[in-house]
């Protein structure tokens, strides 16, 4: 990206082979075990965002389709959740084994279907998956013991809508609390990343899973709100838009479903004074280029003390120059494509806005390939609360950086926010990460580091960035009668 | 309106009926007055509403709160939320036990109120009061374990200090059950305030006046101003706008009916509180767990623990 890099320095291409994984021309909706067209006989087209080449066809579901396959997780419910639980936890060790046998296969599908770099398919999402199936199979025999009472009783078929940005991360985190518990899933994948959701119901063949216990429905929005509606739908877990979550919790009212929503957010990412600053950005570029900023937690606005506002901006200007973006499937890649054209468009739009408010705009001098959908690293500065790219979550790969005199004004900028998912500390001193950790409202902080998961990790947000938590022995309750 | 009216203030008035004959004394009524930041005022509309005994004998006026003073109460609940949630976990445990023992010492006075207002016997009603001093003294315990029942130390995968602890949801509205005007108030608001939340109640519509008097209670206990904030009146005319409004981060829907509840359910997803759906409660039996953790947040902290040896941390 860098011209400085562009000479005796620049890296050769070093793509990861395609050919560990086969994509079929064609692929149906899973349901009942086995894969079926729609009724309506509707399909769709998945591209990859780096090419904009068609990858599969996929079975659209419609309302039919979703009765059909709440159906049969409803037939399976009865024999699911009869098992003991060490045999279902069984199932999930199976599964988790098989997802690390063939994680290169599935973190190469995903980085063709959803456009991010394979080093993070690699290292990030697969390993993750994996674990957090581990995880959960650990949990189906030892329900008792997890603090909800003796025998908590699993809620019945579980309504699973997940988003693109980590297609099959964000299905583990769905499928394996919901299996582990004794319920049975009906899964709506993202209409631009259904493919390792469609590779993962194959693996659960191999698995010998009982039929109907994981249906997958690939589809669109109508297809997820048709799943939360259904009157035969226990339990409703989403992750996703503000927006789609409002509207959710408007749907489910008055009824019985149990609904946790995992949604957006606008982390603070807050540097003080003293904070080694050659980890901070580090830990901010973590916090807002992992996966092009496409991660509801992402450390969109930099709180910056006033005092070393000039030298931390150096600082990550300087970084960003050696972002290498470009063909995601090239082991060297920092920063991949975006997920979609309308996404691209969405941030286009938010950064033109942006602009036109008078935040100042910088992007790394950056060539973007001719096709697929391309963002470039971009920094906002002399931004202030009242703009645009200060409030709204963009989702993309844009920071917005404001600055702050004192610990209580980086406490009362961080707050000011109707979200409150993610934060971050940069600060040598202890006393003042717990101080301030303390009075941040959001779900997850971290200190001297940005963007880690874990399967023990509970995650999930304050105020609008929804209710539940997803990881750890919390997100057991969102799956039990408890 | 009855000829005799019988205000419960004055709670021995029917055993010394014949002395206050004899001395032509008038008994002193009380004014029943809402609960705001720790003040007592009327309804800023000036509306009361009549309060009877189910057999309909007129009790008092209660004051008829209007949306406006659901606003106010819910800056008096946002106000005192800082600091009631910044309290220590001990420090709400004694305030929480101080409202256990200011109520037995005006138990006689809640054991009348509750008697009027649920129709029970003398015997009934004490039956209540008690459970409901009880139950006070069962959240005040809880104030300094719940975090660490529900807390602890998360073993990731990695050189990391991981913590997740729980926190107050925030403004919490809570619709005070409609049929146990007490026992069952206590019930719900208890929890509520013993984590550290701020709690905007709507009493029972028919049988506020028991829910007054505990604002009485709850001033002279060390609970501060604006942490608990009674209205009285009509449950929906009240709750709508407290359900809608962008400051409360969740609603109890317990004194809500199955329409009232779903209203209010829609109107609480435009800033996405946190809501408890109104359910079959025995308020006799010992509670669980389940309404302490409803208005609680999970907050994960992570740090790197770094390594030590020649080349220093390794963050």
């Amino acid at each position: 990206m860098a011209s400085a890099m562009d000479s005796a320095f620049a890296y050769a291409p070093a793509p990861e082979s395609r050919s560990v994984v086969d994509i079929a021309p064609s692929y149906g909706l899973f349901i009942d075990g086995e894969f079926t067209e729609a009724a309506d006989g509707k399909v769709f087209k998945t591209v990859s965002p780096s090419t904009e080449e068609v990858l599969s066809e996929v079975a659209q579901a419609g309302e039919a389709d979703v009765d059909r396959a709440v159906k049969a997780a409803r037939r399976a419910f009865e024999k699911w959740s009869a098992l003991p639980g060490s045999e279902r936890a069984k199932y999930l060790f199976r599964i988790a084994r098989i997802i690390q046998e063939r994680s290169r296969e599935l973190a190469v599908l995903e980085t063709l279907d959803n456009g991010k770099p394979i080093k993070e398919t690699r290292d990030a999402d697969l390993p993750l998956v994996a674990a957090h199936f581990f995880y959960y199979a650990g949990w189906a025999d030892k329900l008792d013991h997890a603090g909800f009472g003796s025998n908590p009783r699993p809620l019945g078929v579980a309504g699973q809508v997940i988003p693109w940005n980590f297609p099959l991360l964000m299905l583990a985190w769905k499928i394996a609390p919901a299996l582990a518990t004794g319920n049975t899933v009906v899964l709506k994948p993202a209409e631009t990343t259904p493919l390792s959701a469609l590779f993962f119901a194959d693996i659960c063949r191999q698995a010998g899973l009982p039929k109907g216990v994981v249906n997958i429905l690939p589809g669109y929005g109508d297809t997820g709100a048709a799943l939360v509606a259904h009157p035969d739908v226990n339990k409703v877990a989403f992750t996703g838009s503000t927006a789609v979550g409002k509207a959710i919790a408007r749907q489910v009212a008055g009824t019985k479903k149990k609904v946790t929503l995992e949604l957006g957010g606008k982390g603070a990412n807050i540097v003080f004074d003293d904070a080694p600053i050659d980890q901070a950005v580090e830990g901010i570029v973590t916090g807002i280029f992992f996966n092009q900023g496409q991660v509801c937690c992402a450390g969109s606005r930099l709180l910056v003390q006033e005092s070393i506002h000039d030298e931390l901006l150096d600082s990550l200007k300087r970084r960003l120059a050696t972002l290498r973006l470009g063909d995601p499937l090239d082991k060297n890649t920092d920063i991949g494509a975006i997920n979609s054209a309308e996404q691209l468009a969405r941030i286009s739009s938010l950064v033109e806005q942006g602009e036109a408010e008078g935040a100042e705009r910088w992007s790394p001098s950056c060539e973007l390939p001719s096709s697929g959908y391309w963002f470039a690293p971009t920094l906002f500065t002399n931004v202030t609360q009242a703009h645009t790219v200060a409030r709204d979550e963009i989702f993309g790969p844009v920071l917005s950086v404001l600055t702050f005199r004192t610990p209580d004004e980086a406490v009362a900028k961080a707050n000011n926010s109707q979200y409150g998912l993610s934060a971050g500390i940069w600060t040598e001193k202890g006393s003042r990460i717990l101080a301030v950790a303390g009075k941040l409202r959001a779900g997850v902080i971290w200190s001297n580091t940005f963007n880690k998961f874990d399967p023990t990790s509970p995650f999930g947000g304050y105020k609008e960035s929804g209710y539940g938590r997803e990881g750890g022995r919390h997100g057991l309750e969102a799956y039990l009668d408890v | 309106m009855s000829d005799k009216p019988k205000n419960t203030e004055k709670t021995s008035e029917k055993t010394t009926d014949k002395k206050a004959e004899q001395h032509r004394r008038l008994s002193v009524f009380k004014t029943y007055k809402l609960y705001v930041g720790g003040k007592f005022p009327r309804s800023e509309s000036g509306r009361v509403y009549e309060v009877t005994d189910p057999r309909g004998t007129w009790l008092a006026n209660a004051p008829r709160a209007s949306r406006k003073d659901a606003r106010d109460a819910v800056v008096a609940a946002r106000k005192a939320f800082g600091g009631w949630s910044g309290a220590t976990a001990y420090n709400r445990g004694q305030v929480l036990y101080r409202v256990a023992e200011m109520l037995e010492g005006r138990k006689g006075q809640f054991v009348q109120e509750v008697a009027d207002a649920e129709g029970l016997s003398k015997a009934k009603a004490a039956e209540q009061v008690e459970a409901a001093i009880d139950r006070w003294v069962w959240y005040a315990g809880w104030t300094d374990k719940i975090a660490q029942v529900v807390g602890g130390a998360n073993p990731v995968a990695g050189p990391y200090f991981n913590l997740s602890s729980p926190e107050p949801t925030g403004v919490v509205t809570v619709l005070a059950p409609q049929e146990s005007s007490f026992l069952g108030l206590v019930s719900v608001l208890a929890p509520v305030i013993a984590t550290g939340n701020t709690a905007v109640v709507i009493a029972s519509e028919k049988s506020p006046l028991p829910a007054l008097s505990l604002g009485e209670v709850l001033a002279t206990s060390d609970v501060p101003g604006g942490v608990v904030n009674i209205l009285t009146g009509g449950t929906a005319e009240i709750a709508a706008p407290l359900a809608a409004h962008q400051d409360v981060n969740a609603i109890d829907l317990a004194g809500a009916d199955e329409a009232l509840a779903k209203e209010l359910e829609i109107a609480a997803a435009d800033n996405l509180k946190r809501v408890v759906r109104p359910q079959p409660v025995d308020y006799s039996a010992t509670p669980g767990t389940d309404r302490l953790t409803a208005f609680l947040e999970t907050k994960t902290v992570w740090h790197p623990t770094g390594a030590l040896g020649a080349s220093g941390s390794s963050y």
